[in-house]
């Protein structure tokens, strides 16, 4: 699978994948800037007031329309982190050329479409519409109160501002709800020129159709983007080790207790921090889920994740609050197993296995696709998901254990319920 | 094999019925890494109640989902570990109506294939590692009671339905659960893990009828068990509650209406059924719909706001919600709004473009190998073809969605489910 990288104008990239298997294909239009507490929640509310209308379809009711027509086309708005970069755009997805009954062609049309919600939205006066960015706000707002829905969100975001709390990366992708409800129309339109003009725009595309033909309809879609001076994004600094781990606890009305803990590593070598994540706590056979789920009964769910960028390893579990000390010592016990090397040979055939087939299966989602090359564009990384597979290949246990050696425990959130005791940690 | 040409989807599709029963289906896919198999049984969490051979058993709530989780243990240890080894993803879900077991794999496929076949037709429970379960099913119950959104879901179904066991949770309660014994278990797998109750689909670049080879040499012949199955006496056409109310820590009131619609039908009246259902849903309430926009553009719902047509064994109904600060207001509109269509009809051009934009859909869906498995399979479970969508769509008109919401949205058959934010104590 060749991935072709284009620059199609100032500071506009093309990423372009061709294949013909799929029903349908993808174009994303991503916007990249660095993440920082002040815009973030004006940029993450920038692509769902775009989506409210163009300067040619003013009501969502008209692109609604033009989308059904377009063989029920999508066109999602995205709001992501990547490091320390917030990426906010749109993604769209449509049928194939070779699928459509009439054999029509979408990709023109949908290009158009795309390139008109970013750069051509309906106006008033110079600026957007005061009720779609009222309406467009009071969403985010909800979205920001609703993460407190789904507990299991709501305790890895709190970890992660309680252990980023000095970094960017502590940002959350939809900004505060503070910062939200300070935005207005006017100072909205205002980071919308400033972003339009000098941030990044990463393009993606992966489909049936030809290269030049999709250079063609983008360049002709994104015409009028205007270009300015670049802020470039940043390079994400790895997590600080804490000398001391910190215990925060909070409290809820929640049947069922979250524990979520944060490491930090001082490794550099990520395909080895990969295989140690994935024999952690990383999969259906990971130490976590044998030992703290399986063996111990201690929890439903227990799953580790690796942030590349910031070297930083997160944990997220489900357990009975009377089980708090014995899960957490559960927790930590395998991580030392896996420091000592205790990993039985099947556990790292598995783990590896399970790797080689998360990035082989890549390639057969769209989705996951476009989100790979995204990190890859922004975070400046030019592995493929093909020389990946092969760094890893490499990977020794040695290497694997000298990665984990370094790996640390910064700090610790609990979310329980109002009446709960909880043992001292 | 038998093997079917479907020019308008680009798709072949081989099947067989083995004598043992077993219904195979495979669906070549060129071009893509992965595989994904997906076998299941015709048994799920609203099977409790059901005679086999003549004998009527009564079974605890949950049992089926219960079984889905024990089934993994084998008398060597564990079918996950096991296919983990290989690097294959494996899992497993219970729904109302079928369990499923399933894994998707780059590498080893036939081994992981038999693997799958294996643990699936032979149990394998003691007392202990029954026993055991109770902690980890208990947990997983905590979490899900914990969501708002299976809250609402489970609450509109008892508003909808007075005694279809449909009202009963599929994973049953902490309670129902602690009467699960390995008896009740062995009793449960025999009568419907037959062959004959069950389907296997692969999707993949793989050979038919090496596949077919692979099920014919692990599965075990077929004891042809004579189940009949007990959904209790029939339901009364409208709604058991208009108003299921309760409280939980959400930031705004989520909701859900209801409306109930007729029995599900069989074989292609089923596909039927479940286009005219689903576009009626679209007319009604879609994104491109007037009570959708105006709706928005009010602030009464939000982008999560959505809903579809549900079909279950004997019963079929629309569920439709999201957050809303005036839930009663969406209520009472839907109502209105099917009023309207009721009297003036169904727009012509409104009609033209859902009509397309669900073909898109509908196509959109065959990327994903899940969708293709499990909608294969659950389309044999109710006599029909899953990749026959082109042309059941030739035979729906507008009449057909006109008379729908007519009969079925109505204030009788509605109810509505409502959790609202906890009072601050």
């Amino acid at each position: 699978m060749e991935t072709i990288r284009r620059k199609l104008m100032t500071g506009v990239y093309l990423t372009y994948i061709q294949q013909r298997k799929f029903k349908t294909n993808v174009v994303s239009a991503q916007l990249v800037t660095p993440l920082d507490e002040k815009t973030a929640s004006a940029n993450a509310l920038l692509p769902a007031v775009l989506r409210r209308g163009t300067a040619q379809y003013d009501t969502m009711q008209k692109l609604s329309a033009e989308l059904d027509l377009l063989y029920g086309a999508r066109i999602d708005c995205t709001v992501r982190k990547k490091g320390e970069n917030q990426c906010v755009g749109f993604i769209s997805t449509f049928i194939d050329d070779h699928m459509t009954p009439g054999g029509e062609r979408l990709l023109e049309p949908v290009s158009a479409l795309l390139g008109d919600l970013m750069c051509n939205p309906v106006m008033q006066d110079d600026r957007f519409l005061d009720t779609y960015v009222q309406g467009e706000r009071t969403n985010l707002i909800d979205q920001i109160r609703g993460q407190m829905n789904d507990k299991r969100v709501y305790a890895s975001i709190r970890l992660m501002q309680e252990m980023c709390g000095s970094e960017p990366y502590g940002v959350s992708r939809l900004g505060s709800e503070k910062s939200a409800q300070q935005l207005s129309a006017d100072t909205l339109y205002e980071q919308y020129r400033a972003l339009l003009s000098t941030s990044r725009l990463e393009l993606f595309y992966c489909g049936s159709a030809e290269l030049g033909r999709v250079e063609q309809a983008l360049l002709s879609a994104f015409s009028t983007l205007p270009r300015a001076e670049l802020v470039e994004a940043v390079k994400t600094l790895p997590h600080a080790v804490a000398e001391e781990t910190r215990y925060v606890t909070e409290e809820m009305d929640v049947t069922q207790g979250k524990l979520a803990m944060g490491f930090s590593s001082v490794s550099q070598d990520y395909p080895a921090l990969l295989l140690f994540n994935v024999i952690y706590g990383g999969s259906a056979n990971s130490k976590l889920f044998l030992n703290v789920r399986e063996k111990e009964s201690l929890c439903y769910y227990a799953s580790s994740t690796l942030h590349r960028q910031k070297n930083m390893i997160t944990l997220s579990s489900g357990i009975e609050f009377k089980n708090y000390q014995k899960a957490f010592d559960e927790i930590l016990a395998q991580l030392d197993a896996v420091k000592r090397g205790e990993i039985e040979e099947w556990e790292e055939i598995g783990a590896r296995s399970t790797i080689r087939h998360a990035l082989c299966a890549m390639g057969d989602s769209l989705g996951q696709m476009e989100d790979f090359y995204l990190g890859q564009a922004v975070g400046g990384m030019s592995d493929t998901i093909e020389s990946l597979s092969a760094d890893l290949q490499a990977v020794t246990k040695d290497r694997m254990m000298a990665a984990a050696d370094g790996i640390k425990l910064d700090t610790v959130y609990f979310l329980k319920n109002k009446d709960g005791k909880v043992a001292e940690a | 094999m038998k093997e079917t040409i479907y020019q308008k989807l680009n798709e072949r599709v081989f099947r067989h019925t083995c004598g043992n029963g077993l219904e195979l289906i495979v669906v070549p896919k060129e071009g893509f890494a992965k595989s994904y198999a997906f076998f299941a049984t015709k048994y799920g969490g609203m099977d409790m109640n059901f005679s086999l051979n003549g004998e009527r058993k009564k079974t605890p709530a949950g049992i089926a989902h219960y079984l889905e989780h024990k089934m993994f243990d084998t008398e060597e240890g564990n079918a996950l570990q096991e296919l983990a080894k290989l690097g294959a993803e494996p899992n497993a879900f219970t729904s109302d109506a079928i369990t499923g077991y399933y894994f998707e794999s780059t590498e080893h496929f036939e081994e992981s294939l038999r693997i799958l076949l294996s643990f699936v037709s032979v149990p394998y429970f003691t007392e202990e590692s029954v026993a055991k379960e109770q902690g980890i099913i208990g947990q997983e119950i905590r979490m899900i009671e914990d969501n708002p959104g299976w809250q609402v879901y489970s609450n509109l179904l008892k508003g909808l339905y007075e005694k279809h066991p449909a009202r009963i949770p599929v994973a049953g309660s902490v309670e129902s659960i602690a009467e699960i014994t390995a008896q009740t278990l062995y009793d449960c797998h025999r009568a419907f893990y037959d062959p004959s109750n069950m389907a296997l689909c692969v999707v993949g670049d793989v050979d038919a009828e090496h596949i077919l080879k692979i099920a014919e040499e692990v599965l075990p012949e077929s004891r042809r068990p004579e189940i009949q199955r007990d959904y209790g006496t029939e339901e009364a056409p409208h709604a058991a509650l208009p108003l299921v109310e309760a409280e939980m820590e959400v930031s705004l009131p989520l909701f859900l209406c209801g409306y109930k619609c007729a029995p599900s039908l069989q074989g292609e009246e089923y596909a039927r059924q479940e286009l005219i259902g689903g576009m009626a849903c679209d007319i009604l309430f879609g994104e491109s719909s007037p009570l959708y926009n105006r709706l928005y553009a009010e602030g009464v719902i939000n982008g999560e706001f959505g809903g579809e047509y549900d079909l279950l064994p004997g019963i079929s109904f629309i569920a439709v919600g999201g957050e809303s600060p005036d839930p009663q207001r969406v209520h009472t509109a839907i109502m209105e709004e099917a009023k309207r269509i009721a009297k003036e009809g169904v727009d012509e051009v409104l009609y033209q473009q859902v009509k397309k934009a669900t073909y898109g859909c509908l196509l959109r869906a065959m990327n994903s190998f899940e969708s293709i498995a499990v909608g294969s399979v659950e389309a044999y479970f109710r006599g029909c073809d899953y990749f026959c969508f082109p042309e059941v769509f030739e035979s729906v008109n507008k009449a057909d969605i006109e008379t729908f919401i007519t009969q079925y949205v109505v204030p009788d058959n509605a109810a509505i489910s409502i959790i609202h934010p906890k009072a601050e104590s």
